[in-house]
């Protein structure tokens, strides 16, 4: 095994509907792997089979860690624990940390996501970007070797965007992790991805660097790119 | 064959999810994290069926009073009223209405709960943070309905007494001394302690299915509204069939 996430061949229904058919890609250690598409196309499937939530109906996912991280589309926070508590909740379940130790770590995350003044609020007291800044945060507070951000930056204004962007970039680089980024947010993926992969109808239409794909004549990055303009995604 | 299958894997499924969350019981009793989160799965079991539970168990004593005390009285038997309520209540009555009371107040809740969860993918971001939803999210729910139930099941019978008492005093001349001195006659403890145990697995019973039907809620809007309806429905048939059970093996 060469790359830290390889994908062999994979495909994967449900019911009637194929939703991968034959995917392949690897994605190398320390990369940060950006993936997009249009919605529906699989994009967030495919981050579950590498956090082994699915299992793929054919082929092959090998990681070469278990150590995940992981960033849901819908934040995934617990209704009835404040911000604070959800960011500590990985470490209060499943480490012997200390109090002290635990909320200096859990502090400094939510300040990397800039969340330190909403610590003591419900999910449902702050909005989407927020949820999806303090489930930034409970990924933040544990060492990860594989990161997966699904839509990081969906539902946050442009400034806040670009600062999760960063954030995700320097993450990866620093603690040396693996990224895999899903995001509508092609600007963004041009700015911190190694490459960024289009999928398209189960399968991988191109894998290619930044600026080859912005100059790719391929027909399938073509339509996705005039689209995403389009609609201003 | 497919619809055999169809039948007993939820039965399965429920059982996984009681086999797990006992299999836990010792970090949820014994350890800090575990028994607060055990302490609010009971105080939210009390809150939630009491009211209810008051009311319900307050009319059954009335009426069970009511039928048995009509009947007595064309022998001139009133005398027996208390024994014949108390019988009923704590045998079986006061054990079937609370739990009846708890899957419809808390195991609906409890399947919504984690059903909302599922769907949510907050079962999924627990797995991936390595923190096991049966010890965290099971085992205090299981547990907490095991242990109240037989608490709430002895409340139950107290109320459902005082109800019986009431209806015996007003409408068949039955007074509360003579009424209570009859009750407290045919008491044993083998009737208090089966009655209660019985309680105790339909709390089990309840959690285990409640919670195992949430985790299996599909995506979709209706998802979580069919998990919680499954959920109630199956608690109610597994509380009667193993009712009857408990009450065969103990009393032929
Ligand atoms: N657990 C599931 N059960 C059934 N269908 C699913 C499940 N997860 C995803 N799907 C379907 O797979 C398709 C791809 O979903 P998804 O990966 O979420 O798309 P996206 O690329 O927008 O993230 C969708 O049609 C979705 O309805
Ligand atoms: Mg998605």
């Amino acid at each position: 095994m060469t790359g830290a996430i390889e994908f062999r061949n994979v495909s994967k229904s449900f019911g009637d509907r194929a939703v991968l058919d034959g995917l392949s890609f690897s994605v190398a250690p320390g990369e940060i792997f950006a993936i997009v598409g249009m919605s529906g196309t699989g994009k967030s499937v495919t981050l579950k089979h590498i956090a082994g939530l699915i299992e793929p109906d054919s082929g092959e996912v090998e990681c070469s860690s278990r150590r995940i991280g992981y960033l849901f589309q819908s934040g995934a926070l617990l209704a009835w624990l404040t911000v604070f508590e959800n960011a500590a909740l990985p470490l209060l379940e499943t480490t012997r940390l200390g109090r002290a130790e635990v909320e200096e770590r859990v502090r400094k995350a939510l300040a990397a996501v800039g969340l330190e003044d909403a610590a003591d609020k419900y999910p449902s007291e702050i909005s989407g970007g927020m949820q999806k800044r303090a489930g930034l945060a409970r990924v933040l507070v544990r060492d990860a070797e594989i990161i997966l951000y699904d839509e990081p930056t969906s539902g946050l204004d442009p400034v806040t965007s670009a600062s999760i962007s960063r954030l995700i970039r320097d993450v990866g680089k620093s603690r040396g992790a693996t990224s895999v980024l899903v995001t509508h947010d092609i600007a963004g993926a041009m700015r911190i991805a190694d490459r960024i992969m289009l999928l398209k109808d189960g399968r991988c239409a191109l894998c290619a660097t930044p600026r080859e794909f912005a100059a790719s004549r391929d027909e399938a990055v073509a339509g996705f790119l005039a689209a995403s303009k389009g609609d201003g995604i | 064959m497919r619809g055999i299958f169809e039948v007993f894997a939820p039965v399965g499924r429920a059982g996984v999810v009681m086999a797990r969350s006992v299999a836990y019981a010792p970090y949820v009793l014994f350890r800090r994290r575990g028994l607060s989160g055990l302490f609010d799965q009971l105080y939210a079991t009390g809150i939630r069926s009491l009211p209810v539970l008051t009311v319900v168990s307050l009319f059954t004593g009335m009426i069970l009073s009511l039928q048995v005390g009509l009947e007595l009285a064309k022998f001139n038997q009133e005398i027996y009223l208390g024994a014949a309520v108390m019988v009923s209540l704590v045998r079986d009555v006061a054990a079937f209405s609370c739990g009846i009371c708890l899957a419809a107040c808390v195991g609906s809740a409890i399947a919504a709960e984690i059903g909302t969860m599922k769907v949510n993918d907050e079962i999924d971001a627990l797995l991936v943070m390595d923190v096991p939803p049966m010890r965290f999210l099971a085992s205090p729910r299981v547990l907490a309905l095991a242990i109240m139930s037989p608490l709430l099941a002895f409340y139950c019978c107290i109320v459902g007494l005082v109800g019986g008492g009431l209806v015996g005093a007003t409408q068949l001349n039955v007074d509360f001394g003579q009424f209570s001195a009859s009750a407290m006659s045919v008491v044993v403890t083998k009737d208090l302690v089966v009655g209660l145990a019985k309680a105790g697995v339909f709390g089990l019973l309840i959690g285990s299915i409640s919670v195992s039907e949430g985790l299996g809620a599909e995506l979709g809007a209706t998802g979580v509204g069919k998990a919680t309806q499954r959920a109630v429905i199956a608690s109610f048939l597994s509380i009667l069939v193993f009712g009857y059970m408990i009450t065969r093996v103990c009393y032929r």
